[in-house]
């Protein structure tokens, strides 16, 4: 089955064709190389880095932003979402204290991104 | 409170965080920062989807996580202090500065050298002047990505996004991500502001409709938006063609429309200003018409990429240490002329010299492919070809100063 992608490697913006051939994924459309690789990676396994927030206790933030500190496969989203929305936070948070480990079953976990101090300094 | 410093900035953002290490490293020994909000980050605070520092830091962080690492650094500096919940409401010629707080009442500071570092707020209705009722549940995009990232509220269920600019690309997904349902984007104009990744990413990925030439002629609702009626524009006049007009059904309307350089204290402490990019016009320093007050990041001209702001500030910085230290040379200026499809370019004077000098631009519209020429007189001192070149892109082209001579023009044109 073919598909069709905007390459987002550069702001060109080629119109990829994928399909796969005799167990060999071919491209067209690209300029270069990049758009190839780019091509590949969303025709066998598309992924995207998750980012949401938290809500933190005792903190002098009341939100505590997080990402997935790995790309999860697209079709993983939901339930990583799903997941993130059920999750809170005491504070203090550093940047990078795992939130949720293991998230999506495959080694992602949903990191902090920023920092939340106590409430009373 | 009564202050002093070698250099004070305005703005405890990105460029200002910047600005600050730079003039720190470049001798000043004394430099504090003013910022009004309760933490320092500026806009990346709420920015928290990553992409930010591929070119700075060479690798894909979020933007909290981006503004974290120069705050962390910034708080463990001798030398910088940071004043928060202080808002800088004067700035005058002779670097003195008038700020109000509810922590330390009236500040006053006198600085040897400003640096001009507010950022940028976003267009809003009132700018636009939509027809229609003034019902609740109109946002600036910048305004619900605050609501739902850092207070955690949820501005509405159903969603209409106008303007494809990409902190309205970004939200349309993360309104998604959050259970809301966004109806579509319009855009007024034949193609996006936004990056293509954020097409791809936030609009296509979640199977959100894009409409080109199409705008929103009237918000309806009386005390909550209950729809907008949108309408495709004629290409050429963009003025609404009514018979396409049709009600969608909303309880939301995030205007994603552009955003402004934050220039009130700039204007009023009498800095020439150039009318195309609404900041200040500055030298390769960063230097103002004001001598001793310079400017950076988006309240000089609006970036794309907080990567180019953070290397604008660190230029900014170093130049107003050197101007407080007294070794900022002085010497005649040219001017730098945008001609062709060039809308702007920053700086607007160069002052003459040794070395190599980067010019940022931006284009009108899309050129594909792109010739570029920069000249001084007849004399060509950079010509190059690119595949593309955008309005959504800030362009940068290094140019050699020891061959400038004269007034400096940058063109470009179809290839
Ligand atoms: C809503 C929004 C979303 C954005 N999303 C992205 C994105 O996704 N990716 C990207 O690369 N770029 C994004 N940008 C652009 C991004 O903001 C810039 O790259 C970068 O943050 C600009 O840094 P800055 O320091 O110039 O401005 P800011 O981050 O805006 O910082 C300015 C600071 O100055 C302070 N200030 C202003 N006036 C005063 C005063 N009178 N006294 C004291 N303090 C004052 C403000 O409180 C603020 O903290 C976005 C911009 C906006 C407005
Ligand atoms: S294929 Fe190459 S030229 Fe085309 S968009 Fe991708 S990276 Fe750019």
């Amino acid at each position: 089955m073919k598909k069709e992608f905007i390459c987002i490697s550069c702001p060109m913006g080629c119109p990829l064709t994928v399909w796969e051939e005799n167990g060999e994924v071919l491209v067209s459309g690209n300029t270069c190389p990049r758009g190839k690789a780019y091509g590949i990676q969303e025709f066998t396994c598309p992924q995207r880095v998750v980012t949401s927030s938290v809500p933190v206790r005792g903190g002098e933030q009341s939100m505590c932003s997080v990402k997935t500190d790995k790309p999860v496969a697209k079709t993983e989203i939901a339930k990583v979402l799903a997941a993130i929305y059920g999750a809170s936070v005491k504070a203090p948070v550093k940047v990078g204290d795992i939130v949720i480990p293991n998230v999506d079953g495959n080694g992602a976990n949903v990191v902090a991104t920023r920092r939340v101090l106590d409430r009373k300094k | 409170m009564i202050k002093t410093c070698d250099v004070a900035i305005i703005g405890g953002g990105p460029a200002g965080l910047a600005a600050a290490l730079s003039a720190r490293k470049a001798g000043a020994e004394n430099v504090l920062i003013l910022e009004r909000d309760s933490f320092p980050g500026g806009i990346l605070q709420q920015c928290i989807h990553n992409g930010f520092g591929l070119h700075y830091f060479g690798q894909e962080l979020t933007g909290p996580e981006y503004a974290q690492r120069f705050i962390d650094e910034a708080e463990n500096t001798d030398g910088i202090e940071i004043l928060l919940d202080t808002m800088v409401i004067e700035v005058h010629g002779d670097k003195s500065i008038i700020a109000v707080s509810n922590k330390y009442g009236l500040v006053n500071v006198q600085a040897k050298a400003v640096v001009l570092a507010m950022g940028c707020r976003e267009r809003t209705r009132g700018a636009l002047s939509t027809p229609g009722t003034r019902p609740a549940g109109v946002y600036t995009a910048g305004c619900a990505q605050r609501l739902v990232n850092m207070e955690g509220l949820m501005p509405g269920k159903k969603i209409v996004i106008l303007g494809s600019g990409d902190i309205g690309l970004i939200m349309a997904r993360r309104m998604t991500w959050e259970g809301a349902k966004v109806q579509m984007v319009c855009e007024i104009m034949p193609f996006s502001s936004g990056l293509n990744r954020n097409i791809v990413q936030c609009l296509k990925d979640n199977d959100i409709p894009l409409y080109f030439n199409t705008t929103i002629v009237e918000i309806h609702g009386k005390e909550r938006v209950t729809g907008v009626t949108v309408a495709e524009v004629d290409p050429k006049t963009r003025l609404p063609k009514m018979e396409t007009a049709r009600f969608v059904e909303c309880d939301t309307l995030l205007l994603s429309v552009g955003l402004i350089p934050e220039n009130e204290l700039t204007t009023a402490a009498g800095i020439e200003m150039d009318r195309v990019t609404s900041g200040a016009k500055v030298d390769a320093a960063r230097q103002t018409s004001v001598p001793g007050i310079f400017a950076c990041g988006n309240v000089l001209h609006v970036h794309d990429l907080v990567d180019n702001v953070s290397q604008e500030a660190q230029i900014a910085g170093e130049n107003a240490a050197k101007y407080a230290l007294g070794t900022l040379p002085v010497a005649d200026t040219v001017k730098v002329i945008p001609e062709g499809g060039v809308r702007y370019v920053v700086p607007q004077q160069l002052v003459k010299g040794e070395g190599n000098v980067a010019l940022y631009f931006r284009v009108g519209s899309a050129y594909k492919p792109a010739r570029l020429t920069v000249k001084c007189g007849d004399a060509e001192l950079k010509t190059t070809k690119k595949q593309i070149m955008t309005p959504g892109e800030m362009e940068k082209v290094v140019i050699d100063l020891g061959k400038v001579t004269g007034d400096v023009t940058v063109k470009v044109e179809e290839a």
